[in-house]
């Protein structure tokens, strides 16, 4: 899957989870930059992505990410 | 069932319409997501759930402070979850000759928890059991040796249940029994708990939230009372018109095996007080011959307590059947195997419960056992008879008819009524009472066993208890009435509460022929009533109006001086 198509399915993840369909994602974007993205709806925006793309992240990388962008990198090595 | 963002969602609509609650959340381990799943789950049941939460991992230190904010906030029911991580992790710092004394020492702090609560507040107490961690460190030796964490962890639960059974105000939310149904990974995912310290998963929440809601329901009034079962390939495989009674499948062979094991699951619901009703479209002739002639079933006629079969519409039928029993739908439970009727009776009577049973009826039990259908709060020897007074008013229902003259039908019941104030024999059927009764209750406080407990003690608070038996059988206790002194002249009447399988017998007249008797005696000038309405007690709306009360200020007065005893015929025993 291309980063694109991933970053785009992240999107409607995001945007369902935190109920606000106006969210548009780049690499770039961080937690400060989301209205909502806290510490508790960031644990369940990691499990509805692990379930929409039926992978498991460990608990270290859910803590080493600093943007979108690293998150899609995740995906991207556990899918390809 | 819905999933977490589903109920997250609920929490922006408008709950002002729904019954408040006051419900504080104390947990060891992160709950703002079970605070969500809480509230949103609550909506779906009609309640509003006022959720204060402490902060984290602030049990003791907010229930054995008597000036903190949990008591300042002033519950009706505080949750505790103590997790079974935290109780491992605990486990883990002892010295090894103090690995057997952990669940002794948990549940004594469980034990002051509580009485701190008590002492402080009437708040009921729901508190998390634990969900079983086998460390494996002894293997299956575990459960041969008190020192491991297992051997503990399971003494502890059961002792939990000890300790509920005789503490009239805790409740134990049984989330060891989701996890054995869910599973251990669904109830607990590392990453979740590594990154949030939250012990339950994002799946699991739903299922606890609901086990949780169920039993904050059951303590405010809300469950099932009655059980409505269709026949045909629902209660017997095969059709018993079509196939005949040898051919019907119940037994131990095959299918039938199933069909068997749901009944036996019936029987249990009705030996504990759920009303059992029969809903089928056939000749009722028919329909009766297996529960009267077919060697294997495990229902008989004298488990139902209203037998409908017809070749009527089942939304009629069901409307009958809740007519004769007098309950509410939303207190009631459908089971068909027919998708169509289903949907035709949800379409109908949208308050009733209409499970969704699986295609194959080997999987009806293990479907119905996830739902939790049949809550309750309490439990008592009144739930075993309950069968048989149904089916004795549905034979008074029948001898009624005949008689033109309504008195002289009352006359020939040949009524004797028990009174008698609360003690310790009738405290249970009283908190039950109190607590099922939605239609003939004038203001509708609900009472538990430990507040019961309480109201006795209490000096210038007259508690009245009435029992009725006729040439039929007995009613057993079928009304409560509290009266309260508001100043030397008038006494206030707190409660008053009947069962609706009484109505019309005159058992209002002696209530009040007993209590303004007692009120004469005493001393006092009036009698005060008051009437809150309520969704569900329309009926007693102008019951004071009736009796000959005078209303003021929203309330209704009855001068007892000059109170003539009402017609009835009822005798006091």
């Amino acid at each position: 899957m291309e980063r694109n198509e991933i970053l785009k399915k992240m999107n409607v993840i995001f945007c369902d989870v935190l109920d606000n369909e106006y969210i548009v994602l780049t690499d770039a974007t961080t937690a400060n930059d989301v209205e909502d993205w806290d510490s508790l709806n960031h644990i369940q925006l990691v499990v509805a992505i692990e379930k929409s793309f039926k992978i498991r992240f460990n608990s270290q990388e859910i803590q080493s990410w600093d943007t979108v962008g690293d998150m899609v990198s995740s995906i991207s090595a556990k899918l390809n | 069932m819905k999933i977490f963002s589903q109920l997250k969602k609920n929490l922006k609509n408008d709950f002002s319409k729904l019954r408040p609650i006051k419900v504080a959340l104390l947990g060891d381990t992160a709950t703002q997501l079970l605070n969500q799943a809480l509230r949103g789950t609550g909506y779906d049941d009609g309640f509003n759930l006022q959720i204060w939460e402490a902060g984290f991992n602030q049990i003791e230190r907010q229930i054995f402070d008597p000036a903190s904010e949990l008591y300042e906030f002033d519950p009706e029911v505080v949750i505790v979850f103590q997790s079974s991580h935290k109780l491992l992790s605990k486990y883990n710092k002892l010295q090894p000759q103090y690995y057997s004394t952990i669940a002794e020492s948990q549940l004594e702090l469980v034990n002051n928890l509580c009485s701190a609560i008590n002492a402080k507040t009437r708040a009921k107490i729901i508190y998390y059991n634990y969900a079983e961690i086998d460390d494996a460190v002894f293997g299956n030796y575990a459960n041969k040796t008190d020192q491991s964490f297992l051997f503990q962890l399971r003494k502890l639960n059961y002792e939990l249940m000890l300790y509920a059974a005789k503490s009239a105000n805790f409740y134990i939310a049984d989330i060891s029994s989701i996890q054995n149904q869910a599973g251990k990974s669904a109830m607990f995912q590392t990453s979740v708990y590594i990154n949030t310290d939250m012990v339950l998963s994002i799946d699991v929440l739903p299922l606890v939230a609901a086990r949780t809601v169920d039993l904050i329901g059951s303590i405010h009034g809300k469950f099932k009372k009655c059980l409505i079962l269709d026949l045909d390939n629902t209660l017997w495989g095969g059709i018993i018109g079509d196939d005949g009674l040898e051919n019907i499948q119940v037994g131990s062979l095959g299918i039938g095996k199933a069909f068997t094991e749901f009944q036996y699951w019936v029987k249990k619901l009705k030996n504990r007080g759920v009303i059992i009703a029969i809903c089928s479209k056939n000749t009722e002739s028919v329909a009766m011959e297996p529960f009267e002639k077919h060697p294997d079933m495990v229902l008989h006629l004298d488990d139902i307590a209203v037998f409908m079969a017809n070749w009527d519409n089942k939304v009629d039928n069901i409307k009958k059947i809740q007519a004769i029993l007098n309950i509410g739908f939303d207190s009631m439970v459908f089971l068909d195997d027919n998708p169509f009727e289903r949907n035709i009776v949800r379409e109908n009577i949208p308050q009733l419960t209409v499970p969704e049973l699986p295609v194959d009826p080997a999987d009806y039990l293990e479907y119905l056992y996830t739902l939790n259908l049949f809550e309750t709060n309490s439990f008592s020897g009144e739930d075993v008879e309950r069968t048989k007074q149904y089916q004795t008013e549905a034979k008074r229902a029948v001898i009624q008819t005949s008689f033109t003259n309504e008195d002289d039908f009352l006359k020939s019941l040949n009524m004797i009524s028990l009174v008698a104030p609360f003690n310790k024999f009738n405290t249970p059927r009283v908190a039950q009472l109190s607590q099922r009764s939605n239609q003939f209750n004038l203001r509708t406080v609900r009472y538990t066993e430990g507040d019961i407990e309480q109201l006795i003690q209490q000096a210038n608070v007259f508690t009245y208890t009435f029992t009725l038996e006729d040439k039929f059988g007995d009613n057993g206790l079928i009304s409560v009435v509290i009266l309260e002194q508001e100043d030397i002249d008038t006494l206030f009447i707190n409660t008053w509460l009947m069962s609706c399988r009484v109505l019309k017998r005159g058992m209002e007249n002696f209530i009040l022929n007993t209590i303004s008797n007692f009120a004469k005696q005493k001393g006092y000038t009036y009698l005060k009533g008051e009437y809150l309405p309520t969704a569900k007690n329309e009926m007693v709306k102008d019951h004071y109006l009736t009796l000959g009360f005078a209303p003021v200020d929203n309330q209704w007065l009855l001068n007892v001086k000059d109170y003539k005893n009402r017609k009835c015929f009822i005798e006091a025993k």
